[in-house]
């Protein structure tokens, strides 16, 4: 059972350190603490739903379009609650990513109806025994693909011009645009970027978790909590913070309580802004006097 | 001192009085309502909604408005106050009166306890565990089913008498509702007018300068979210009674974003802004009722709105329109006892210094420099840039922790104090880069300063405001007092910064390069300032590059290159003194030579 609820925690904590990345990039490249970023997961896996249920395209097409979708999405995202705000600190943009979140979840819902959407798996198959542990190919298929896609990201953040650039944005936005960086464009393709990991998070979760609008609130909720046991605005913390996540909340549920199974989370949270607030990695954001 | 002076008639606002003739006349406004208003149905309804629900969103505008933290749980806060007063009188057969006075105390606590765990850290820390909590309480009222009663709610909740009134009545329960708004709105509109509030301000505006103005950054946040959540928590309860039935649907996340909206739509600066954005809410959806469906969306749509296009909500230019017409503040006041601050007629060591270093990593921005300024002198620290002056201010005034060495301000040890400790203790200072807090209006920003913990004046309202606009007379702007801050020029900024430190009457001013960022005519300007405050006899340390300026008032001079100390002296040694002008000027060509 252990090893059981071992595996099941990684996978579902790899969906939560795919959302928490792309929250803390957001952090990192334009100071914004986006609260829309569960709505990204939710919106790729409604356009999966809606590319493969209803238009009946192959998956494999699903998932592309899915993610390219989003892609334009994080642009579009940023253009209507970020862009307008940039300059007035950051509470009004906070407020205008809840404001946004909102807004994203119920016209969902209207147009799509409170009933949640079922979804294959990636894989016909639907696992295989290893000892004692059932590995369940969607399960695994989010641990290989969180993990690929982190290495990706390292990648090209440390190997290529364009992960320079985005970095020396993060680092200071005014030399960045001295040194000829376009900052704004940088920030645009973060958020693209960002809404696009969202949506393979949301792809990959679909078929474990019904695809309907509370699916966002949930997911954005874990991925904020495994930002800030992780270190606020830190990458490896993140992704850490939300394995971590994904495993005491299956242990909990598996042996204590399911109802409260949500809970769990909130109570880590609650013991690391206590105990330790600055999270595994430690705070990388403080402000210049 | 002048003793026949006329009393400025701004003392109004200060006043012990205020606000509370129009409360008066509002609760008999409201108790006529509540007569006229029918015993039940509809109407009663909805009047009583937006009632209790004002009160609630009241209690944003004290976390959101002045404080600038976002909760988002407000509907909890409310959760808990209903459903205290709801199991207290009917599972536990409670007087209506001290079960709402237990679960506003358990809302008030727990509302504390987040705070605490919370509210160290930046706004959104706060946002974020606000969620988590409003998700967690929905969860717990539904699922603790012998407690809670679980998804059926809880029935047949008894409404109070009180001083013999049957209050069993629709109406007359409305009456006690809304009587229970006007106090609420009252309160927190004074609120905003007094020491804590516009700590919260303060704090909202410029935490960094808050804190070395003396605030406690961290203490004032959580109260102001310790009020917000006991303000929901005596909504929920009358609700509660109000309606007689209560669900966890009704507290739920969706609630908490109603609530938030209708305080962004009012203006979450004002009390007043709230209640007129709540009744909106209230009554605008059973106007448009096609927008049922879709309601929550309209009103996520309706806050980004808000936020770009009117980020101060309807009430907003209302108090616009009141700020512009504003008189201006006339009548003498004593002037500011600026002798009577140094502490002292010998010329000893107040501020001193020893081996302080600072590093970033490998930089080693401040390396063990010693520096030592005596009462009533004009001390000057410069160097050339990054040569660490500004590190060695901050670290002075608590912003930065030192790597090593030790600071003594009037023989006491203060390395370890936090910022606002070290300015009650009497030490100000002004910022390179100005900090002033540009939601308030110059009086307000310099009344912080005249009201921190040590001033003579602290705690007495009147003797604050008449410290503040002394300090104003000194500086030339009394003009302006009622200006928000951020419509003055940036030199007049400058004054109000230090205007705000001269209120607080500090033993010692630390000024971080007041020359910066003006132009000549308001530089010399600020050398005839600081000539001023020279002759008067103040302790200051100044940070400049502009050595017109320190050649003024400097007495004696310091002089810093890479984190170190390479001269130190009375003004002529310094300046002739061979390294510093190869530090300045650059080392003479050798060949040359």
């Amino acid at each position: 059972m252990f090893l059981q609820l071992l595996f099941t925690g990684f996978g579902i904590g790899a969906i939560y350190a795919l959302v928490a990345l792309g929250f803390v990039l957001l952090i990192r490249a334009a100071s914004v603490v986006n609260f829309g970023q569960g709505e990204f997961a939710m919106l790729g896996a409604y356009a999966l739903v809606i590319a493969v249920n209803m238009f009946h395209l192959p998956y494999w097409v699903g998932i592309v379009l899915s993610i390219v979708v989003m892609a334009g999405f994080g642009v579009a995202f940023a253009g209507a609650t970020y862009w307008p705000l940039r300059n007035r600190g950051g509470l009004p943009v906070i407020i205008s990513t809840i404001g946004a979140s909102i807004f994203l979840e119920n016209m969902v819902l209207v147009l799509y109806g409170p009933n949640s959407e079922q979804i294959d798996g990636l894989f016909d198959n639907p696992g295989f025994d290893i000892g004692p542990v059932f590995v369940d190919s969607q399960y695994l298929s989010i641990i290989v693909v969180a993990t690929l896609l982190v290495a990706l990201q390292y990648f090209i953040f440390e190997r290529t011009l364009l992960g320079k650039k985005l970095q020396a944005t993060s680092q200071d936005k005014e030399m960045a645009s001295l040194l000829g960086i376009p900052v704004a464009m940088m920030i645009l393709i973060t958020f693209a970027y960002s809404s696009a990991l969202g949506a393979v998070a949301g792809i990959l979760v679909a078929p474990i978790l019904f695809v309907s609008t509370g699916m966002a609130a949930l997911i954005a909720l874990k991925a904020f909590a495994a930002n800030i046991i992780g270190g606020y605005g830190s990458i490896p913390g993140a992704i850490l913070g939300g394995l971590a996540l994904g495993v005491v909340e299956t242990m909990g549920a598996g042996y204590i309580s399911v109802p409260y199974k949500d809970a769990f989370a909130f109570l880590m949270l609650l013991m690391f802004l206590m105990v330790r607030p600055q999270g595994l990695f430690g705070e990388k954001i403080s402000e210049k006097a | 001192m002048s003793t026949t002076a006329p009393t400025p008639h701004v003392l109004a606002q200060v006043s012990a009085w205020r606000g509370l003739p129009g409360a008066a006349i509002a609760m008999v406004a409201v108790v006529a309502v509540a007569m006229l208003a029918p015993d039940q149905g509809y109407i009663l309804n909805i009047l009583m909604q937006a009632a209790t629900y004002a009160i609630a969103v009241v209690g944003l505008v004290v976390v959101l408005g002045y404080c600038g933290q976002i909760s988002i749980a407000q509907a909890a806060f409310m959760g808990l106050g209903a459903y205290g007063v709801a199991l207290g009188t009917v599972d536990y057969h409670l007087n209506f009166f001290v079960a709402l006075g237990i679960s506003v105390s358990v809302a008030a606590a727990l509302g504390l306890l987040l705070g605490v765990a919370s509210l160290r850290l930046g706004g959104h820390y706060l946002a974020m565990v606000t969620i988590s909590f409003q998700q967690i309480l929905t969860l717990v009222l539904i699922n603790w089913i012998p407690f809670t009663h679980g998804p059926d709610g809880v029935r047949n909740i008894a409404r109070p008498m009180l001083f013999g009134i049957d209050l069993t009545r629709g109406n007359t329960y409305l009456g006690v509702c809304l009587c229970a708004m006007v106090l609420v709105v009252l309160a927190v509109w004074r609120l905003k007018t007094n020491r804590l509030g516009r700590a919260m301000q303060a704090v909202r505006d410029n935490e960094l300068a808050a804190g070395t103005c003396g605030i406690d950054v961290f203490g004032t946040k959580v109260v102001a979210f310790g009020i917000s959540a006991l303000i929901g928590g005596i909504g929920g309860g009358f609700f509660a009674g109000g309606f007689r039935y209560i669900s966890p649907d009704q507290f739920s996340f969706a609630e908490s974003i109603v609530l938030l909206t209708m305080a962004l739509l009012g203006g979450v600066q004002s009390p007043f802004g709230a209640v007129f954005g709540t009744g909106l809410l209230v009554i605008l959806p059973e106007w448009l009722r096609f927008l049922r469906q879709v309601y929550l969306a309209v009103y996520g749509a309706a806050v980004i709105l808000i936020m770009v296009f009117l980020p101060d909500g309807l009430w907003g230019f209302v108090d616009e329109q009141m700020r512009k017409r504003a008189r201006p503040v006339e009548g003498k006041v004593p002037p500011l006892p600026l002798l009577a601050q140094t502490g002292g007629e010998t010329d000893e060591v107040v501020l001193d210094v020893r081996g302080l270093a600072k590093h970033f990593g490998g930089l080693k921005a401040l390396d063990g420099v010693d520096l030592a300024v005596r009462r009533g002198t004009v001390h000057a620290l410069i160097g050339p840039n990054g040569s660490g002056k500004s590190t060695f201010i901050n670290v002075v005034t608590g912003l930065y922790t030192p790597t090593a060495g030790q600071i003594f301000f009037g023989g006491r040890d203060i390395t370890s104090l936090p910022p606002h400790q070290r300015n009650r203790a009497g030490l100000a200072r002004t910022f390179q880069n100005i900090r002033v807090f540009r939601g308030m209006t110059v009086l307000e920003n310099v009344m912080v300063g005249a009201e921190r913990v040590g001033n003579d004046v602290a705690g007495d309202a009147k003797a604050v405001m008449l410290r503040a606009l002394a300090a104003l007379d000194f500086v030339g702007l009394r003009k302006d007092a009622h200006r928000l801050v951020g419509q003055l020029s940036y030199g007049h900024q400058r004054y109000v910064e230090i205007a705000r430190a001269l209120a607080g009457s500090p033993q010692t001013i630390l000024l971080d390069e007041p020359a910066a960022g003006l132009n000549m005519t308001e530089k010399v300007e600020m050398g005839q300032l600081l000539l001023r405050l020279k002759g008067h006899g103040l302790t200051i340390l100044i940070i400049d590059h502009d050595m017109n300026l320190v050649e003024q008032v400097a007495d004696h001079i310091t002089v810093l290159n890479f984190g170190r100390r390479i001269a130190d002296g009375v003004k002529k040694d310094v300046l002739t003194n061979p390294d510093v002008i190869a530090a300045y000027l650059g080392e003479p060509r050798h060949e040359a030579a």
